[in-house]
């Protein structure tokens, strides 16, 4: 197997995550499209753990998921207290920071 | 005896000392997340979406468990899969205004987007090939849980402690800013 299909593989998850944080307006849909950024980055670091036979890379994807846990907490946190405070995520409707 | 080595045992009967069941194995892999991927990012249903999400984590998990990686692909299961979907389907299930058929993005924001995340592909993508050229990954054996544990609890200590008094903060924090005063 080459290192550069596992690569690949990833920058297409990325760039469909992108995609979604970009396209989507519903804040639920926003949190999945980060996960998929995040696992696309944890397919990077196992690949190149793989390839330097390392147990390194491995290790940091182990970080990324703990990470990626409390921000979903945290993030279905902020949802939820967005819903209940405007009875919408839509996150088009956020906008009193604008100047 | 483990996946990558009975992968491996495979393809000595196959075809001598190429990797071609292990190709196989990747190139369904990736066809299944893509398709998924691509799914999950245009339904209009939200548990739809959710589910898909599911799809792409568990071929995440198999790509783990291709690289050797078996300790990862097993955490991602239970970690992804077990809990973060969960959090996700109670987080769809508590904010009901938006279950069901949902919004649409605008088409100009949607066109942006496009070419954003092509833009992003075109170039990550370049950048890879023209890094990696014919770099193979060829492990022989898959990396040991045991190996892991002494390298977070010796050399990454700090950072092992860190991500827990995050997780700490992080669970805090979620209660405060969600409960009802």
């Amino acid at each position: 197997m080459l290192l550069n299909q596992f690569l690949l593989l990833a920058a297409a998850l990325f760039a469909i995550g992108v995609y979604g944080v970009l396209a989507r307006r519903n804040g639920v849909l926003v949190l999945m499209s980060i996960e998929l950024i995040l696992n696309a980055v944890n397919i990077n670091l196992v690949a190149f753990s793989a390839v330097r036979e390392t147990v390194g890379g491995e290790i940091f994807a182990l970080f990324i998921i703990a990470v990626a846990a409390a921000e979903v907490g945290v993030g279905l946190a902020m949802v939820l207290l967005l819903y209940r405070n405007r009875r919408s995520i839509d996150l088009a409707d956020i906008d009193q920071l604008r100047g | 005896m483990t996946v990558l080595a009975a992968l491996q045992g495979f393809d000595s009967l196959m075809s001598g000392d190429t990797v071609v069941a292990q190709n196989i194995a990747f190139g369904i892999l990736a066809l299944v997340m893509i398709v998924a991927a691509l799914r999950m990012v245009t339904t209009s249903n939200v548990v739809h979406a959710a589910l898909y999400l599911v799809i792409v984590l568990a071929g995440v998990s198999g790509i783990f468990i291709l690289l050797g990686a078996e300790f990862v692909g097993v955490t991602q299961v239970l970690v992804y899969i077990g809990a973060i979907v969960v959090l996700f389907l109670f987080g769809i299930m508590l904010t009901r205004g938006a279950l069901g058929e949902d919004e649409e993005a605008d088409t100009e924001k949607r066109r942006m987007a496009v070419l954003v995340g092509v833009l992003v592909l075109v170039v990550t993508g370049g950048a890879v090939l023209d890094s990696f050229g014919d770099a193979a990954v060829n492990r022989a054996a898959p990396s040991l849980t045991a190996e892991i544990g002494d390298t977070i609890f010796s050399q990454y200590i700090v950072p092992f402690e860190a991500v827990s008094v995050l997780l700490l903060a992080a669970l805090i924090g979620a209660i405060v800013v969600a409960r009802k005063d």
